[in-house]
């Protein structure tokens, strides 16, 4: 599966038009221990780069972005009762949601793993 | 040494302060006020000793009545206060503490607060409670944006039968944002909810009532809450505390959110305050609850602790996306309810409402006899209740508040159509001989 980055620490992995959605292992390690993620409702449509959720950690609380448009088919209800899969494993089990695109032009948009982990290095 | 023991410095301790940071008066730091804005005196009076002052605060407190016999609610209560409410209140542990900036360095604290939210829950019938907001009328609106919140609708319904001081507080709240509140005006008389039931559609966030409500009449919302749900929107009651020893708990009407105000529970009349404000949900709202939340917890040796479980709140990590403005609790006067509530216990708490009923009864009963006195309430009341009288209510309050009386709150002020109306109130505090001379003083004053 192609996999994309954001500025925001956002990852999307695309699979037949849909784009699962979470945050990067860079980002959990940042949260630290995350306790709640305020998932999107499934159904909601939104815009690329808009806010999608929003994620407590014992330090912080954070919007997450949408990295591309289209409408939400899918949360990951498991949040609910254990966000801390989320630091466990933030680009697996952790993802926040699916997304119906709406324009995979906008993918143009965004940074694939080299650029992001030479984003990241950057911010060190 | 000080000059005297309100003024903490010395001339020569100023001096110091001016020259470390390079001015040389103390006028020279007002000087970027344009002179114009600045205050010419703050007309203080000249300093007292300690015994003129407690004589000068005297005769200002004496030209208030007192020892008046009170019939007066309309959402502050003369209930009895039992004596270990001061008394363990008053101890330095509680007194002394501001609040848990450091939660574990004040496990007594939390564990009160803890306990304090059982309490609430118990009372109201739901899920959880907070730690207390400031007051009723704050909690009925931090309800309000609450409802907003969990169902992202811009419309609220509040019964004009809610108490008008908290219906301002919530208009206050909206007043700035994209919010529409619907405000439904009351009928005496016709307690049933069908005004509010036709209001309702699927752009309301939420309705919000009052039980009993300002009239002192007690209502049944459960079809109510079934409608606002089917709309899919929320039913926010503000309740009376004391009532829930008797009355059916918003838990059981099928509420979404309850608030209230605390007073009743252990804290004394006060010119308004201080109080606290009562707020209960159900679970799947926690995280919109307003303020913090107190957890019990193990730490690392099985041993029970309390946190700050919940603080998302503009203090701590959630600062500007936090659900609410309010960064701190009414911590000592929610002690006070938990102590009250405790020490009356659940038996006590429900002879407690059955002796507030009972009473308002009696006095219903006599003042519904007298000739030209009218009770408008329509069903059942707890311990007000309203009555239409043949002549203006206010003067009549006044008149009876020169033989010791305060006869109730004359409603003029608040529903100009209601001129004549007053809502009593009888407590537990009130004896028969009390209230029997209450009856025949107002049927005298409405004679003359």
């Amino acid at each position: 599966m192609d996999m994309y980055f954001t500025k925001e620490h956002e990852w999307v992995k695309i699979k037949e038009g849909t784009a699962a959605v979470g945050i990067t292992e860079y980002a959990a390690h940042q949260l630290g221990d995350v306790t709640f993620v305020e998932l999107p409702q499934a159904g909601k449509t939104v815009k690329q780069f808009d806010t999608l959720a929003g994620i407590e950690s014992v330090k912080a609380a954070s919007d997450i972005y949408a990295p591309v448009s289209g409408k939400v088919t899918e949360v990951n209800e498991a949040l609910n009762d254990r966000p801390e899969i989320v630091n466990e494993a933030p680009e697996d089990a952790g993802w926040i949601a699916w997304i119906e695109m709406a324009d995979t032009a906008e993918l143009a948009q965004l940074m694939n793993r080299e650029q992001y982990d030479e984003y990241v290095r950057g911010l060190e | 040494m000080s000059r005297a023991g309100y003024c903490p410095t010395t001339p020569e301790e100023e001096r110091q302060m001016l020259d470390a940071i390079g001015v040389t008066s103390i006028d020279d730091l007002f000087r970027p006020i344009a002179p114009g804005l600045r205050a010419k005196s703050f007309d203080l009076p000249d300093g007292m000793s300690e015994f003129e002052m407690l004589r000068t605060f005297q005769e200002l407190a004496a030209k208030n009545a007192q020892h008046l016999v009170t019939f007066v609610g309309g959402g502050y209560y003369d209930h009895l206060i039992p004596t270990v409410v001061d008394h363990l209140t008053g101890r330095a542990e509680f007194y002394t503490a501001y609040t848990p900036y450091q939660p574990e360095c004040a496990q007594g604290t939390l564990q009160a607060l803890f306990e304090y939210q059982t309490a609430i829950c118990r009372l109201t019938g739901l899920d959880v409670a907070n730690a207390s907001l400031y007051d009723g009328g704050t909690a009925l609106a931090e309800a309000a944006l609450m409802a907003l919140r969990v169902t992202g609708r811009r419309r609220l319904v509040i019964d004009g039968a809610v108490n008008p001081f908290h219906r301002e507080i919530v208009r206050t709240y909206l007043a700035n944002l994209d919010v529409e509140l619907l405000e439904i005006p009351p009928k005496l008389g016709l307690e049933d909810d069908a005004r509010l039931r036709a209001a309702i559609d699927g752009s309301v966030a939420a309705v919000l009532v009052q039980n009993p409500n300002f009239f002192g009449s007690v209502s049944d919302f459960r079809r109510l809450a079934d409608e606002i749900h089917a709309a899919g929107g929320l039913l926010v009651v503000s309740t009376y505390p004391v009532s829930l020893g008797l009355v059916a708990t918003p838990g059981e009407m099928g509420a979404d959110i309850a608030v209230g105000d605390g007073q009743s529970l252990g804290n004394p009349l006060s010119f308004g305050g201080p109080s606290f404000g009562l707020i209960a949900s159900r679970k799947e709202f926690i995280r919109n609850l307003p303020g913090r939340i107190i957890g019990e917890t193990v730490d690392r040796h099985g041993e029970r602790g309390f946190v700050l479980t919940l603080q998302a709140r503009e203090q701590h990590i959630k600062r500007h996306k936090a659900t609410s403005n309010i960064c701190s609790n009414q911590s000592l006067c929610a002690l006070r309810g938990l102590i009250f509530l405790s020490s009356l216990g659940r038996q006590g708490f429900a002879e407690l409402a059955r002796l507030n009923y009972d009473k308002a009864e009696y006095a219903k009963q006599a003042l519904g006899r007298l000739s030209g006195v009218e009770v408008m309430n329509g069903g059942a009341t707890f311990n007000e209740f309203t009555v239409c009288l043949p002549k203006d209510a206010a003067e009549v309050v006044a008149g009876l508040l020169r033989k010791g009386v305060a006869a109730g709150v004359p409603l003029g002020s608040y529903y100009p159509d209601m001129g004549h109306c007053l809502v009593v109130t009888v407590t537990e505090k009130r004896t028969r001989e009390e209230i029997d001379t209450f009856v025949r003083q107002l049927e005298g004053a409405l004679c003359n």
